[in-house]
């Protein structure tokens, strides 16, 4: 539970960039530092804070996108265009450059290793993060719950960890890419939206009672959630996160 | 207009009240829906967070920041059934 990792009011902490690593032409991991940081459970996200020098200043929430590991807090933000922080954050802050942050919060869009149930991820975009932060918890508890990853994402050249989840898809572990705009020349599907078909293919069976996770922009996770109960998910077991277009 | 989710609640709830209230179950004063106040349509383009009802889409819960206070208006939830463990 969250209420652990928040003890008291919850307070911005001084942030310092250790790492940054690419991800795609326009998102990138970056690596913090955040002294006193109390952990946090996957799915959690964080505010970042940014304040100009004539006092201005706006925040930002972003998913944790692997589990916790002493202070380090990792995030990989996806660059809007016209964005007011994301261009920022993936362009001009220096490694050593400092932010404010403050978390985790949220106690409802998390997995706990300790449940037994098998696990879904259906992840639209960048909304792979905190999913990611879940496969890598399982990973990191040797945990042996059944999970299946469901990524859709524009084209190839867009997926985010893209040589990790190779490596990740064994022993227990089913990674399906359904590409929207471009697919490779081999993928039978073709490119278009996820949909019915897709889900009653490859997402768990609702009889096998999984744990759902969706995460996306607000219009897929609609599609996802909808059809996932459609198909007889227990909506109490369909958890979702959605994000908007503020960058 | 677009919205997102109450999880956008998580940060500036928890620096009013010191827990998480995303896993809080609210019931909808409107409708009597009830789910985890994750599950509510938030429009933060208001100065402000407007979080709405996902079932009847009547507001729930209001929240808006001065420098130095918060307001909470929670007239469109009946109850809040607040996890201990």
């Amino acid at each position: 539970m969250a209420r652990t990792a928040v003890p008291g009011r919850l307070t911005w902490r001084v942030a310092t960039l250790t790492k940054v690593a690419d991800e795609t032409p326009t998102a990138r991991t970056l690596t913090f530092d955040v002294p006193g940081w109390p952990g946090h459970l996957p799915g959690q996200h964080v505010d970042v804070r940014l304040t100009a020098e004539d006092g201005y200043s706006t925040q930002r929430s972003y998913s944790i996108a692997e589990p916790a590991d002493g202070e380090h807090v990792v995030l990989t933000i996806q660059e809007v265009a016209d964005g007011e922080v994301s261009p920022y954050l993936t362009r001009a802050l220096p490694v050593g450059g400092q932010v404010e942050l403050r978390g985790p919060v949220g106690g409802w869009f998390v997995w706990r290793d300790a449940e037994p149930a098998p696990v879904l991820l259906v992840a639209g975009g960048s909304g792979i993060v905190p999913l990611a932060a879940m496969l890598r918890a399982r990973a990191a508890a040797g945990s042996r719950v059944p999970l299946r990853l469901l990524y859709s994402v524009r084209s190839p050249a867009e997926r985010f960890y893209a040589d990790e989840l190779r490596g990740a898809a064994t022993g227990g572990v089913d990674i399906t890419y359904f590409y929207t705009r471009e697919a490779p020349p081999d993928d039978p599907r073709g490119a278009k939206r996820i949909g019915l078909a897709d889900l009653n293919t490859h997402a768990w069976p609702a009889d096998f009672e999984p744990s759902c996770f969706v995460c996306g922009p607000t219009g897929f996770v609609e599609t996802v959630a909808d059809t996932l109960i459609a198909l007889g998910h227990d909506p109490r077991r369909v958890r979702t996160e959605r994000f908007g277009p503020s960058g | 207009m677009t919205y997102v989710d109450g999880n956008v609640l998580a940060g500036p709830l928890a620096e009013v009240f010191g827990v998480d209230f995303t896993a809080v179950t609210g019931t909808c004063a409107s409708c009597g829906f009830a789910a985890a106040l994750a599950t509510l349509r938030v429009y933060s383009t208001a100065p402000g967070f407007v979080a709405r009802c996902p079932s009847c889409e009547e507001v729930v819960l209001r929240l808006v920041r001065t420098p130095t206070e918060a307001w909470v208006d929670l007239r469109g939830a009946r109850s809040l059934r607040v996890p201990l463990t």
